[in-house]
């Protein structure tokens, strides 16, 4: 049976903090760890299966034009080549997160440098390899190509939907007691997850079945059907492991097409696994930015006008667009508002979903704007945060859920050891170390997707999760298995959670971090269901059944699971769906930063020291999980900071630096000790787990705390993220 | 990756015979796979040097000779060297990652490529891969490309770390030739610029093969490694200094200095090692010493900052070397 639960209301039952086994917020091992240190979780390229051929992405060295010719012959002759692949189904971008259909196909007309044109397949990879970097390709090249949104002749566009214009801003500027008016601009970013994207195509003449790296299965089913031409029904898709996502793997990307058409026509199992300099060329970048904001305040550093607009680029025809002004719109005040958002369109790589999308650059920018204007009232950075949260979301009068920004600024500071009063930049000095501190508030709107969750209490009193809903390194595994032990009242070894297999119940998927409160609520209201049956069974109300430890205690009557069952298997499918409660109230994961950096005063290199982050983000489901993401959201906080950038040749567009040798995510000696604390919250309107969204977060502001930071050890302020030594060593005084 | 053979060697007489008759050496090959893979090389022939018996650390005329197979990981960790030669081993520790400077090893290290990043892009023009190709770097993107030594043909770097500490420390190169007499030169004199071959990273030739480094007895003084980069670790030099500074009685009474990260090879001006001895430190003398590094420095767009982050560097170097060591 299937039991729904539609989120219209806030949900005020608490049901989780009423169960009795108590493993709910625990810091419990993820049941795949062992698996995955040891080396003995299969990832996707990693099946053993016999006769498996290897494809290799063949990739077009002009931005913009057609393929004229490919002369395959050559290459046909090479040994253990068995065949060179320019089918117009092929996909020459990646689906944006929850497209549902295929993505741009045709590999003829070619749109940006590095784009996908052939897939070269032969009996090893090295054959095939080899044989992709010889293939001949005539092209006929257009000569317009544009690669700087900034360029005359880029085509701009607004995106009027998401513009906000409210009040007179220009007005507000103009009798301000305080106004800055700065413009921050941000490089593009690559998700660089640590496993490549790959997938094994299998074709037995009805059914396409692949192995392979994705986020959101129920999706990428449809998006790879639409793709080869087959119904959704005669395609599964196995993701059991994947080696991080952060939005590259949401949408289905060349590899998976070119396996799946490669394998249908060749008769054989097809293995496509892109190369590291593919993962950068052809998947997905996070689009550049450039921000400019108004702020506007009164005496007292209360904001009377707001106001940001942004410039991001993408392909043309593409329908994302970085949305970095998400965040502005309802974290702080601001009567006076202008918030636009703009996208150019250029010949680069797809621009799409990478971690935080709009927070991670948003959330950088506009957090380094309000310290300038703390600095220009000469207001503790904090207090300025404290003053201008709104009463209600200044455009939409709605209002806010649970929210603890205030909380977590104050307490943060405290743990931190904060000086609001002493803001001066160059005020300390140890060796060749310029010091100071910076600090930033966190925020991330609240996402929440529809899912579903089938849960079997076996009779031997174990459960069985199933999902499509995939762990992408996030712990999913782990947070399921917890909901489903805490509702049954199991000892979580007892629960086992099966996802990744698109023959499961469709689950939220792992994108927007709406992965554990969307599908973790289908797993919960499946566990009700059962629970509901199980009272049932011992003729009482829910209320009066308590499950623990593998019991059913019902007043002074304690039943071992199996007996209750009696043999007897109970099978639910929970599905939830996100209703109305978006339009009710304004539900965002909150935070804030503190960071200590020192800077050369010689060179300029900079380097952190300490770096907190106090989070308020709902229930915590696992608080090792939720620490793990939160860590490694500031990791990347450091990266937009400080390192990551994708570079590209401004004469034709391809990109200079396609791996991890020269597209600088930081390393450990980049990275100190992070503190992350998180506060003890329930959203009623998260979701029916009391939960937000954990896996982004901890980006969304970080990296401001840091140039924050390198502002007041050393009176350097860069607008040009990322903050290089040779940004740093242009306004750095002297030594 | 082309295909290839693969020949091991066992002893250096038939490493040097199969080198001359075309195999590229391999060692570590930290380097020379990734661009095989890349076909930035695609040698048609292998020879596996690693049974070499050339992985001691041996005293040899009041120094050290440090075998061509000995791997970064053993020399950097070897008291003696700790000891005698710190701007050695932490140059090494300042260079890779662990794993890396595991398998790579001192001979193979000295040979390591540059990282312009048109060298490694096959579909890019460049003329130290494919000779009369063109040069990519210059009117593209140069954030890691040289400022000394360069011309319209090339503006790579050498990119290592362990060469400019022997650079500084005047160590000496065994190399075994066809001949079967060997030769020696200065590391000083090992890698080249880049002139009208700038395909010939070093003066290595046909069938020559790296046997040893041998570094002079040891001199003390303040030994200090700088490498400025853009992440803490695992990142090329954008500029590094190997410096080796005595003092005596309130003055520099010897100074020996190497760069990385500025030219196609490791930078030594002896004028410059000149201009500091005798003279008591200052500003001005570290100035003047920067002035003589950077006199014939030609920027190219990316690396502009360069100039004024090797003239910061320098001086924040014999500032700690001589405070060090007085």
């Amino acid at each position: 049976m299937t039991r729904t639960l539609i989120m219209d209301e806030p949900d005020t039952r608490n049901r989780l903090d009423h169960m009795a086994q108590g493993v709910i917020g625990k810091p419990l091992d993820r049941p795949d760890g062992a698996a995955k240190v040891t080396g003995t979780a299969t990832y996707a390229a990693e099946y053993k299966i016999d006769g498996c051929l290897e494809g290799v992405l063949v990739t077009a060295t002009i931005a913009k034009g057609e393929v004229a010719n490919i002369d395959a012959r050559a290459v046909l002759e090479m040994p253990g080549v068995v065949g060179v692949l320019h089918d117009p189904r092929m996909t020459v971008r990646s689906a944006q997160g929850g497209a549902g259909k295929a993505p741009k196909q045709g590999p003829g007309k070619i749109d940006y440098y590095g784009q996908p044109i052939a897939l070269v397949v032969a009996e090893t990879f090295e054959q095939a390899r080899d044989a992709s970097k010889r293939l001949e390709v005539e092209y006929r090249e257009e000569h317009d190509a544009v690669f700087d949104p900034h360029a005359k002749d880029a085509e701009v566009e607004e995106q009027t939907a998401k513009s906000e214009v409210q009040g007179d801003l220009e007005r507000a500027m103009r009798e301000a007691a305080h106004a800055i008016d700065v413009t921050y601009t941000t490089e593009g970013h690559n998700s660089a997850p640590m496993e490549p994207h790959a997938a094994i195509a299998q074709w037995d003449g009805q059914t396409l079945t692949v192995h392979l790296s994705m986020q959101m299965l129920k999706y990428n089913v449809k998006e790879l059907a639409d793709a080869v031409g087959l119904a959704p029904e005669r395609v599964r898709l196995i993701s059991r492991y994947v080696g991080g996502g952060f939005g590259s793997k949401l949408g289905i990307s060349a590899e998976a097409v070119a396996a799946s058409l490669a394998a249908m026509e060749l008769d054989r199992p097809v293995r496509v696994v892109m190369l590291r300099q593919q993962v950068f060329q052809c998947v997905m970048r996070r689009s550049e930015t450039s921000q400019r904001f108004r702020l506007a305040a009164d005496e007292e550093g209360r904001l009377i006008g707001f106001g940001h607009e942004a410039l991001t680029s993408n392909l043309p025809g593409e329908k994302f667009v970085e949305p970095a002004t998400q965040a502005s719109k309802f974290l702080y005040r601001g009567e006076h508002r202008t918030i636009r958002l703009e996208v150019a369109r250029v010949n680069r790589m797809t621009a799409g979903s990478v971690r935080a999308p709009g927070e991670a650059v948003g959330m950088l920018a506009l957090e380094c704007a309000m310290d300038e204007l703390a600095d220009a009232i000469g207001l503790d950075p904090v207090e300025l945060r404290l003053r201008n949260i709104p009463e209600r979301h200044p455009s939409q009068g709605i209002p806010y859920s649970s929210r603890k920004l205030a909380e977590c600024l104050t307490q943060g500071a405290e743990r931190f050891g904060w000086n609001g009063a002493d803001r001066a930049p160059c005020s300390r000095r140890e060796g060749e170390w310029w010091i100071g501190t910076g600090m930033a508030t966190a925020a991330r709107v609240h996402n929440l997707n529809e899912a579903e969750a089938r849960v079997r209490l076996c009779p031997d009193g174990t459960a069985i999760v199933e999902s499509d809903m995939t762990d992408i390194g996030t712990g999913t595994y782990t947070v399921l298995g917890q909901i489903a032990a805490e509702m049954l009242g199991l000892n979580p070894d007892d629960v086992l959670v099966r996802l990744g297999d698109s023959a499961f119940p469709p689950g939220a998927g792992s994108g927007g971090s709406w992965g554990a409160p969307s599908t973790g609520s289908a797993v919960f209201e499946a566990c009700e269901a059962i629970r509901a049956k199980l009272a049932e069974m011992l003729g009482c109300t829910d209320q009066e059944l308590t499950l623990k430890d593998g019991l059913a205690i019902v007043g002074n009557r304690r039943t071992s699971l199996p007996d209750v069952l009696a043999g007897q298997e109970l099978e639910e499918t929970g599905h939830f769906k996100p209703g109305e409660i978006e339009e009710k109230c304004h539900s965002a994961m909150y935070g804030a930063f503190f960071a200590e950096m020192g800077v050369n005063a010689y060179t300029g290199e900079v380097r952190v020291r300490r770096f907190d982050g106090t989070f308020a983000l709902g229930r915590v489901l696992n608080c090792k999980t939720a620490r793990s993401q939160c860590v490694g959201g500031m990791v990347w906080g450091i990266g937009s900071a400080l390192t990551e950038e994708l570079v590209f040749d401004r004469r034709d567009g391809h990109l200079v630096n396609p791996d991890l040798a020269e597209y600088h995510v930081p390393v450990n000696l980049d990275v100190p000790a992070l503190d992350v604390v998180l506060l003890e919250e329930r959203d009623p309107a998260g979701s029916p787990l009391q939960a937000k969204g954990v896996g982004e977060l901890g980006i969304c502001g970080a990296g401001a705390a840091i140039a924050n930071a390198i502002h007041h050890a050393c009176g350097v302020r860069v607008r040009s993220f990322p903050i290089t030594t040779d940004k740093v060593l242009a306004q750095l005084p002297e030594p | 990756m082309r295909p290839f053979t693969y020949a091991r060697a066992d002893d250096v007489a038939a490493a040097v015979r199969m080198s001359r008759d075309g195999a590229r050496p391999i060692a570590g090959g930290t380097n020379l796979l990734d661009l095989m893979k890349l076909e930035v090389e695609a040698p048609d022939r292998l020879v596996d040097v690693n049974r070499l018996p050339l992985a001691q650390i041996e005293p040899a005329d009041g120094g050290l000779r440090i075998g061509a197979l000995v791997t970064n990981s053993a020399c950097a960790a070897d008291m003696r060297i700790r000891r005698d030669y710190p701007v050695l081993a932490r140059a090494i520790l300042a260079g890779a990652t662990f794993q890396l400077r595991n398998k790579a090893t001192t001979g193979g290290n000295l040979c390591q490529r540059t990282r312009c990043y048109y060298f490694y892009n096959i579909d890019q023009p460049c003329n130290k891969r494919v000779p009369g190709s063109g040069c990519g770097a210059i009117g593209g993107f140069n954030r890691n490309h040289a400022i000394l030594g360069t011309n319209e043909l090339c503006i790579a770097t050498y990119p290592g770390d362990m060469a400019v500490a022997l650079c500084a420390l005047d160590a000496t190169v065994e190399i075994a030739t066809p001949d079967g007499g060997g030769r020696r030169l200065p590391a000083r004199d090992f890698h080249r610029l880049p002139g009208d071959r700038p395909a010939k990273d070093n003066v290595l030739e046909p069938g020559e093969v790296i046997t040893a480094v041998t570094l002079p007895p040891p001199v003390g003084g303040i030994q200090l490694y700088r490498k400025v980069r853009d992440r803490a670790s695992y990142a090329f030099a954008l500029v590094s200094i190997a410096a080796v500074v005595r003092m005596g009685e309130g003055r520099i009474a010897s100074a020996s200095l190497a760069f990385g990260g500025l030219a196609h090879k490791p930078w030594h001006d002896p004028r410059i090692d000149r201009a500091l001895v005798g003279n008591a430190p200052s500003d001005a003398l570290f100035d003047h010493a920067a002035d003589l590094l950077l006199e014939g420095a030609r920027v190219w767009g990316s690396n502009d900052f360069k100039v004024p982050l090797a003239r910061r560097t320098l001086k924040a170097v014999l500032r700690e070397a001589t405070v060090t060591a007085a």
